[in-house]
């Protein structure tokens, strides 16, 4: 009953619902794959120009993949109005945005790391030697976009054209998320790797912000 | 009526006579000439955008906590307010790089941002579009309003500190450094006139929804009955 | 199925408006429904039923007014009183199997013992040799029991049903009236909202019809039960 136990019983929902049929993480991973393909033929992928552009290439396929994944997050909890069902036993619905935010960023994070080896494959980028770095800054943009993306997840379900309306409303909303993962993403990945000490600090208030936001108003994005 | 007809007026006259200063008092760049002085119609609207943005995020957290339609009303009002003059920013950013640089745009750090700045709130309008029922349209489009805003600086500091690292024309240096006194008090001046443009417009745009929102009531109960 | 309520509660709306818009589903309503009450609510779509029941739920947040549950002594909006709701929609996971939905939500409200409960739930709605299968592949009736084994859960003495019929075969009908009638003769206070005239309406100690958001036929004060609800989809 606790918001600890709470979300934790909601998150094994989550995961347990999503591997039962697993039908997002594929389409998921399916398109992220296609979008790092087709990038690559919009420009000469030599290793240099690899290192200029992959970064940003992969964040942004990362960002509309998410966009399109979260979608669901919401929607599901509509057709039974099981929505209706989470509210009633839960005391604390942020209980409700943290299991479905950590179930999210899971995904994202899965996601993304089947599809780093290829990407390195495919853009003659390697990623082994700043590994470690490199989950971090994962780690902490795909957290913002989980924040982001399920509180707005909640708002585009109550509208029409919800489909094309999670991505507008997210997409300009993930900019800091997008420039500073991709700046971080960058420096790791340049022949003289570094690490961006502004840019993952910045992550971190970025995420804290938003969750804290969520934190404050996600009651009133549950209302009736 | 009166009391709007001679609001209307007095802004005319303001801005009639920011024109004239922004055109004959501020003295004449050195470098750039006369299409410098869009600098004054291109600053002050991003201020003046900023300041209908702000009216906006106000208007969002009382209509969360209050309810009232009234601040409903306001929040569509300031944000299309601020979108039209974020338009101006962005109009006018072309308009001055051209003659002077020969390209069109550049990912100047503050227009980029203000870029943005456009596509999150013409968001938020879009998104009250798509929600019929207004009880739940003021609520949602308070709540993402609250969420654009606060995103405001983060977008901002992001684009400022890593997307301005290759040399690249700066369109208009920080504005108030190094400034000619003569150009910061025309500048003042010209924000003033419009905040001034600005309060007409909200009020107008303001009474127009409230109309709405009334005859809505009206239509919603006549159809019940 | 329900421990005899160890205590019983009841239903007061004092004065309840709840607007949409400009539009009132709910206007100053006053009701108070006593502790063992089995209410039929009656009226025309749109007349306010569903947004009363949701409200008792507190699924929803009234315009004005307020909402107690008398006997117990606390405001509805504060704590947590046990009552179990269930709607036209079912409530539940069709991904999950009726088990591991029950034992969501067990979980989540802090049941004591959690497997013992859930077993005894299913035993009683008579899906223990299903417990196993996702609620997909249930017929609209079994769905139906999940749903009223999950309002059960935390042996609610205030039981709310939004046209809970709807859909169900005679078979299934039967049953849920069954239920019902046990729960009432335990001493649940029960609100439900009903079409017409049925097996489950007739389980009622008391009709009430709405119209336009307001109480407009009471037994209570002397109307007839049937004459309650066969005026209900005038």
């Amino acid at each position: 009953m606790s918001l600890l136990s709470n979300t934790s019983a909601l998150l094994g929902k989550e995961l347990r619902t999503e591997f039962r049929s697993r039908e997002l993480l594929t389409t998921t991973v399916v398109f992220i794959l296609m979008v790092i393909v087709l990038f690559s033929f919009t420009f000469d992928p030599t290793s240099a120009e690899s290192r200029r552009f992959g970064p940003g290439l992969l964040w942004l396929a990362f960002l509309f993949a998410a966009s399109l994944m979260l979608q669901a997050c919401f929607l599901r909890e509509q057709t039974n109005d099981t929505l209706s069902a989470l509210r009633l036993s839960v005391d604390d619905p942020f209980a409700i945005f943290l299991a479905k935010l950590a179930a999210n960023t899971f995904f994202l994070l899965l996601t993304e790391f089947l599809l780093l080896p290829i990407f390195s494959v495919l853009y003659n980028v390697p990623v082994l030697p700043v590994l470690g770095w490199l989950i971090l800054v994962l780690f902490l943009g795909s957290l913002g976009v989980s924040i982001a993306g399920t509180a707005l997840s909640a708002i585009s379900a109550q509208a029409r054209m919800r489909e094309l309306l999670l991505p507008l409303l997210l997409l300009p909303l993930l900019t800091p998320v997008l420039v500073a993962s991709t700046e971080v993403t960058k420096a790791l990945l340049d022949p003289a790797p570094y690490v961006s000490w502004k840019g993952i600090g910045f992550l971190a208030v970025f995420d804290l912000v938003f969750l804290t936001a969520l934190w404050l108003f996600g009651e009133y994005l549950l209302e009736e | 009526m009166a009391k709007q007809v001679i609001a209307a007026v007095v802004v005319v006259l303001l801005m009639a006579a920011a024109a004239y200063a922004a055109l004959f008092v501020a003295p004449t760049e050195r470098s750039m000439g006369l299409i410098q002085r869009i600098f004054y119609l291109h600053v002050p609207s991003a201020w003046t955008a900023f300041t209908a943005f702000f009216i906006c995020f106000i208007a969002n957290l009382q209509y969360v906590f209050r309810r009232q339609p009234r601040w409903d009303w306001l929040g569509v009002s300031s944000a299309e307010v601020g979108v039209a003059f974020t338009t101006v920013v962005l109009v006018t950013g072309p308009i001055w790089a051209h003659p002077v640089w020969g390209i069109w745009w550049t990912w100047d750090a503050r227009l980029t941002s203000t870029f943005v700045l456009w596509l999150l709130y013409v968001s938020y309008l879009l998104l009250r579009t798509l929600i019929e029922e207004p009880d739940r349209r003021a609520l949602l489009s308070a709540l993402f309003g609250i969420f654009a805003f606060i995103d405001v600086p983060l977008v901002y500091g992001s684009i400022r500190w890593w997307r301005t690292q290759h040399p690249q024309p700066v369109i208009l240096g920080a504005p108030g450094s190094g400034l000619h006194p003569a150009m910061r008090a025309v500048l003042l001046f010209c924000w003033i006139a419009m905040l001034g443009l600005m309060a007409l417009l909200l009020r107008q745009r303001y009474q127009l929804e409230a109309l709405r929102g009334e005859l809505d009531v009206v239509r919603r109960e006549s159809e019940a009955g | 199925m329900t421990r005899a309520a160890s205590h019983s509660t009841g239903i007061r709306f004092e004065n309840i408006n709840k607007r949409y818009g400009g539009l009132y589903a709910l206007r100053r309503l006053t009701l108070e429904i006593t502790a063992g009450e089995c209410v039929a609510l009656a009226g025309r779509n749109g007349s306010g039923k569903t947004t009363l029941l949701r409200i008792a739920a507190r699924l929803v947040r009234p315009s004005a007014g307020s909402l107690m549950f008398p006997s117990t002594q606390q405001s509805g909006a504060t704590s947590r009183v046990q009552t179990g709701f269930v709607a036209h929609a079912t409530m539940v996971y069709d991904e999950l199997t009726a088990e591991e939905n029950l034992t969501l939500f067990a979980r989540l409200q802090g049941t004591a013992d959690v497997q013992k409960r859930v077993d005894t739930l299913l035993q009683d709605v008579g899906l223990s040799d299903r417990r196993s299968s996702l609620v997909r592949t249930f017929s609209r009736g079994m769905r139906q029991r999940v749903a009223i084994a999950r309002a059960l859960l935390e042996e609610p003495s205030v039981l709310l049903l939004d046209e809970p019929a709807t859909g169900l075969d005679p078979h299934g009908a039967a049953w849920l009236a069954g239920t019902l009638r046990r729960l009432r003769d335990a001493g649940c206070t029960i609100l439900m909202s009903v079409h017409g005239e049925s097996e489950i309406s007739s389980l009622a100690t008391r009709g009430i019809r709405l119209d336009a958001g307001r109480v407009v036929a009471d037994t209570k004060a002397g109307a007839s039960l049937q004459s309650i609800l066969t005026f209900a989809d005038a």
